[in-house]
């Protein structure tokens, strides 16, 4: 039952074959089992079997609100919920919690969907491993799947792989089968990464379909909600739920007219899909690199055309966003100053003592070299060669993706990470800017240019770890997108964890850094 | 220039309410060439010729005028004045993590409104961006302003001072506005230095303001009120800004320097804490003077903030703004583009009418302006230009002025006096506004007909009205028979009073006989003092040119 995707498991609702507080009950006790992964910071018990129960009760009488009711879902804590803590796995606000609720979790729950917990993830949300957190690293499942742990020489207990980040609890909550659904931040590839890597299907919408309002934010002009799934089709129906204006976000711009349902049989012949040539980038696996070819042969094989294509200023979009990302996180974590809310040092000399004492103990060092950087990014004699520049390389980087979808691309096929998921001892040798420059380099243009993609499992590696692509499409074109999308994971075939059996807790407990 | 500064501050002084009291009457030139001593109470006696290397002062101004909005300008919380602390605080005001700005079409239709009245240039396009500075009332440690783009640029205003000997001369003048840019207001903060505690109000924290910006245009103080007090008019015949100097509706900022004429500007400093148009010229003046000062003493000045001190009417370095801000300016990206539409035919298709803030619409519902206002009462009226300076200075008056006129047919030239004498002379003293007046404009109306038709000699009148003013609620018909002040016309009576006059004054009748016809004017003068004042004076001149004819 928790494996089946959210169409499914909402026929069973309706069906009477399950009720929502059973399916509750089944997703908690799941959420204990999977403890060790460290997905969730906070999980919402008894809210949860509050809210099953009110979806109950429209079931029972027959008045469901739609598709979601009774669907129990993870959000990342970097969303605010009304009256449940929001950390942003952050010191500063560990015992934060929100007046207000973001607006697409409120549209989840005016949907009936239930809210089982916040999901783990970096220090807000800067990371890619979803390891830099305040909670501690959050352990991608299929470290305890068969075929990870079977192969020879691995250690599960210590040799555990990332989730991939920084949503990497989200990806979790729903690779490990405690939720439907997940929401994620998506700013430079935080959805698709953790997402590709553990197995599920992840959606960065266009830039502005989704409210921000109530995310937390880290970059505001890059950030997306994202949509964490285990299927395209899942992903569709929670987007058509989401999307939309919203008066209390002034970037958000109307739904294009979408069709409700993705078709069951896409046509890709008359579709164009463009492989750019830039992204075989160094570091680039074999496995990832086969992944590739194979799918581009399969749309060539079904009549689609394939095209190489080149997106040439891409390779300066790290660089570019490592300074628009820090000048934005200057300027956004000025607000945690110790006096409206969040943690407040002990220090009070003075107010600029207590302000200085309150942010150095309430972020992370990740945390608090961004913003080091942005406000050297941002000094009056540095503006112009720093931030104004990487301005015009990120138009540069938008129009490269204009001229390729204007010149008849339908889709970009690309890989979604360079690798499969790296053991947490090999992927904590490296700080966390090394780690976020390699990792973010097929996902973070997209964000530049504010389109739609979306990572779609394809394979297990060798290593028995999921390998995913990613799709990237014109402004707004997210349904089409999700076709295509759709197309592919109707191909691959690839596994659900469960065919593996159940993961377990490793005997032994691995002491982390977490506090 | 020099005129002008040394052109009489009368224009204020007579109807300011908030520098009527205190505003020296000492010249721009005077205080510079004045030592420190006697700056502040030396009369106005001596112009002093200007030698061209002579240090002359140059302001410019920085106003903040806050927004006349229900609503803050990116929340839906209520904007009002003297509210409990933190009562009027969004999530978004207390700069919630996950809160965005929305923004308030009225701040901005106010802010075009403000611009067209000064003959602007509306910029269809303008731009939010953030300023940042830790500071415990700015809760996000930034404020959102329109560094890059306001929202309307290169306008002028005109003002005017009274000069010349009788201060009856009106000199205009005008200033540049660079900009008028959209912004937020901070919090408060309240140093509780017992304590050493900073307590903090958010109230006021994302109030709309009008951030404007006024070139390096004046001279001195003296026009730098005048200047501030014709915007604080404009602003509030628009309805744009209430103007309150003293709630900070309307805070000015003064960027000071001094130079010599035809020479490159000198370093300026920064003027802050200035809540009144009378410190504003006080501080500025004192600010030009202590500049000079440091130059002729052989030293520099420094570029720094200093604030006025309204007490010792000293300016003095601000301690906490030392070292020069980085502001780090960055666009706000929470905000899309703000676009105003010229009318509703440029609007983008799509675009929600509603929501769209078009500029034909708001210059059609441009009110008079203050200058118009007063063109027009001259034109229409024939009062002098300074009355009509008097009258648009206060508010209500020109309203009750024309009330009074519809109800009398007396000239506007005579009720003038009555309205800019009595009048506000009462009002003043007792410090009321028009609208809190005892004597109504009827009433006052009334009593001036019965001074035109004869009824009641002109110093009775005066007498009535003080009456009036005082046993509020009674007519002057019922004050006129209470007192018997009517008008003495029984002729027996008059004559009887006359033969008097004349009897005991044969050297008056003498010298009249002898023709010297002006000395009739005494003779009509002592008679009046023996009725009162209440003597028909047609009949008393006709009865005593009958008695002193030969």
């Amino acid at each position: 039952m928790l494996s089946l995707t959210i169409k499914e498991v909402s026929l069973a609702l309706r069906e009477g074959r399950i009720s929502p507080t059973e399916l509750c009950r089944k997703c908690l006790n799941r959420v204990k089992k999977t403890h060790h992964l460290n997905a969730y910071i906070t999980v919402t018990e008894d809210l949860a079997l509050k809210q099953a129960q009110e979806a109950e009760t429209r079931l029972l009488q027959g008045t469901p609100r739609g598709l979601l009711d009774g669907i129990p879902f993870a959000v990342k804590d970097n969303f605010c919920t009304e009256n449940v803590k929001t950390t942003c796995a952050s010191r500063m606000l560990k015992d934060y919690i929100p007046p207000f609720n973001a607006t697409v979790v409120q549209k989840l729950l005016d949907q009936g969907a239930v809210l089982i917990g916040k999901t783990n993830m970096d220090e807000f949300a800067m990371g890619s491993g979803s390891t830099d957190g305040a909670f501690g690293p959050v352990r991608n499942p299929w470290s305890y799947a068969a075929p990870y742990r079977e192969q020879k020489g691995v250690e599960p207990q210590s040799d555990w792989v990332i989730s991939g980040g920084s949503s990497g609890g989200s990806a979790v909550a729903v690779a490990s089968l405690t939720s439907y659904l997940a929401l994620g931040s998506d700013t430079g590839g935080s959805t698709r990464n953790p997402g590709s890597l553990c197995g599920v299907v992840a959606l960065k919408p266009t830039y502005g379909l989704l409210s921000r309002h109530g995310l937390i934010p880290l970059v505001n002009s890059m950030d997306v909600p994202g949509i964490m799934t285990r299927s395209v089709n899942d992903a569709a129906v929670v987007l058509g739920v989401l999307q939309g204006l919203d008066v209390k976000d002034s970037t958000t711009i109307p739904a294009p007219p979408s069709f409700t349902e993705l078709p069951e049989d896409f046509d890709v012949r008359n579709i164009c899909v463009g492989i750019p040539k830039e992204y075989h980038a160094p570091g680039l696996s074999d496995e990832t690199v086969a992944q590739w070819s194979r799918v581009a042969d399969m749309f060539e094989r079904a009549g689609a055309r394939v095209e190489q294509v080149s997106l040439p200023h891409t390779q300066h979009s790290i660089v570019c966003y490592h300074v628009l990302c820090c000048a934005e996180v200057a300027s956004n974590m000025a607000r945690f100053d110790g006096l409206e809310y969040g943690h407040r040092s002990e220090v009070d000399s003075s107010t600029e003592a207590m302000y200085a004492s309150t942010r150095h103990e309430g972020f992370n060092d990740v945390v608090r070299g961004r913003i080091l950087s942005g406000n050297y990014f941002l000094l009056k004699q540095n503006y112009e060669h720093y931030f104004l520049k990487a301005q015009r390389v990120r138009r540069l980087i938008t129009d490269d993706f204009r001229r390729v979808f204007r010149s008849g691309v339908d889709v970009l096929l690309t890989p979604a990470t360079l690798t499969d998921a790296t053991c947490y001892s090999d992927f904590t040798q490296e700080d966390n800017r090394t780690r976020s420059t390699q990792e973010d380099v097929f996902t973070q243009p997209v964000n530049m240019a504010g389109l739609p993609a979306v990572s779609v499992p394809t394979s297990l590696s060798r290593r028995g770890l999921p390998i995913g692509l990613q799709l990237i499409g014109p402004a707004l074109q997210d349904n089409k997108l999700l076709s295509v999308a759709r197309w592919i994971e109707q191909r691959v075939g690839f596994p659900s964890i469960s065919d593996f059996g159940e993961s377990s807790e490793p005997t032994k407990r691995e002491q982390t850094s977490a506090v | 220039m020099a005129a002008s500064c040394a052109a009489a501050s009368e224009l204020l002084h007579n109807v300011n309410k908030q520098i009527k009291l205190l505003f020296p009457k000492t010249s721009c030139v005077i205080r510079r060439i004045s030592t420190t001593a006697d700056r502040w109470d030396s009369p106005t006696q001596v112009k002093t010729k200007r030698s061209p290397q002579q240090l002359v002062g140059v302001v410019g101004l920085e106003i903040h005028a806050q927004i006349h909005s229900n609503t803050k300008l990116f929340s839906g919380s209520a904007v009002r004045f003297s509210s409990p602390p933190n009562s009027l605080v969004s999530f978004f005001d207390a700069s919630l993590p996950g809160t965005l700005p929305v923004l308030n079409k009225r701040c901005v239709e106010a802010a075009v409104m403000t611009g067209l009245a000064f003959n602007c240039t509306i910029n269809k396009k303008s731009l939010f961006d953030r300023k940042h500075y830790f500071y415990a009332d700015l809760p996000a440690g930034y404020q959102i302003t329109q560094q890059r783009r306001p929202i309307a640029v290169d306008g002028i205003l005109t003002y005017s001072l009274l000069g010349g000997l009788k201060r009856n001369q009106v000199l205009k003048k005008t200033v540049r506005i660079k900009q008028v840019q959209l912004e937020q207001d901070s919090g408060k903060s309240l140093h509780d230095d017992l304590q050493s505690q900073t307590l903090i109000d958010l109230n006021r924290a994302g109030v709309g303001l009008m951030e404007l910006v006024m070139e390096p245009d004046m001279s001195c103080g003296e026009e730098a009120a005048a200047a501030v007090r014709e915007l604080q008019l404009i602003l509030q015949a628009l309805g744009t800004c209430q103007g309150n100097m003293s709630e900070g509706q309307l805070r000015v900022d003064a960027n000071v320097s001094v130079h010599r004429p035809g020479e490159p500007l000198g370093v300026r400093t920064e003027v802050k804490n200035i809540n009144s148009a009378r410190y504003l010229a006080r501080a500025i003046d004192y600010e030009i003077q202590r500049q000079i000062d440091v130059l002729q003493r052989g030293g520099t000045v420094q570029n720094e903030t200093r604030a006025y001190d309204s007490k010792s009417g000293e300016t003095i370095p601000m301690r906490d703004k030392e070292g020069l801000q980085d502001y780090r300016f960055m666009p706000e990206p929470n905000l899309p583009p703000l676009i105003v539409y010229e009318d509703n035919a440029s609007l983008l298709p799509g675009a929600d009418v509603c929501q769209a803030v078009v500029v034909h619409e708001i210059r059609e519902r441009l009110p008079e302006l203050p200058s118009v206002k007063r063109d027009r009462l001259v034109r229409t009226y024939g009062i002098l230009p300074e009355h009509s300076f008097t009258l648009v200075n206060e508010e209500g008056l020109v309203e009750y002025f024309e009330a009074v006129l519809r109800e009398t047919k007396k000239e506007p030239r005579k009720v003038i006096g009555w309205v800019t004498n009595e009048l506000l002379g009462q009002l003043k003293q007792q410090d009321m506004s028009v609208s809190q007046s005892p004597i109504s404009a009827s009433a006052l109306a009334e009593l001036l007909e019965l001074q035109e038709t004869g009824r009641i000699s002109s110093s009775v009148a005066k007498q009535v009205f003080q009456e009036m003013w005082t046993s509020s609620g009674k007519t002057a018909p019922q004050i006129i028979q209470e007192k018997d002040l009517g008008l003495v016309s029984d002729a027996e009576q008059l004559h009887n009073i006359c033969q008097k006059v004349v009897d005991s004054n044969p050297d008056e009748v003498h010298a009249i006989r002898n023709g010297n016809k002006k000395v009739l004017n005494k003779l009509m003068g002592l008679v009046q003092k023996e009725t009162k004042g209440r003597a028909d004076p047609v009949l008393v001149r006709t009865i005593l040119q009958e008695k002193t004819s030969s």
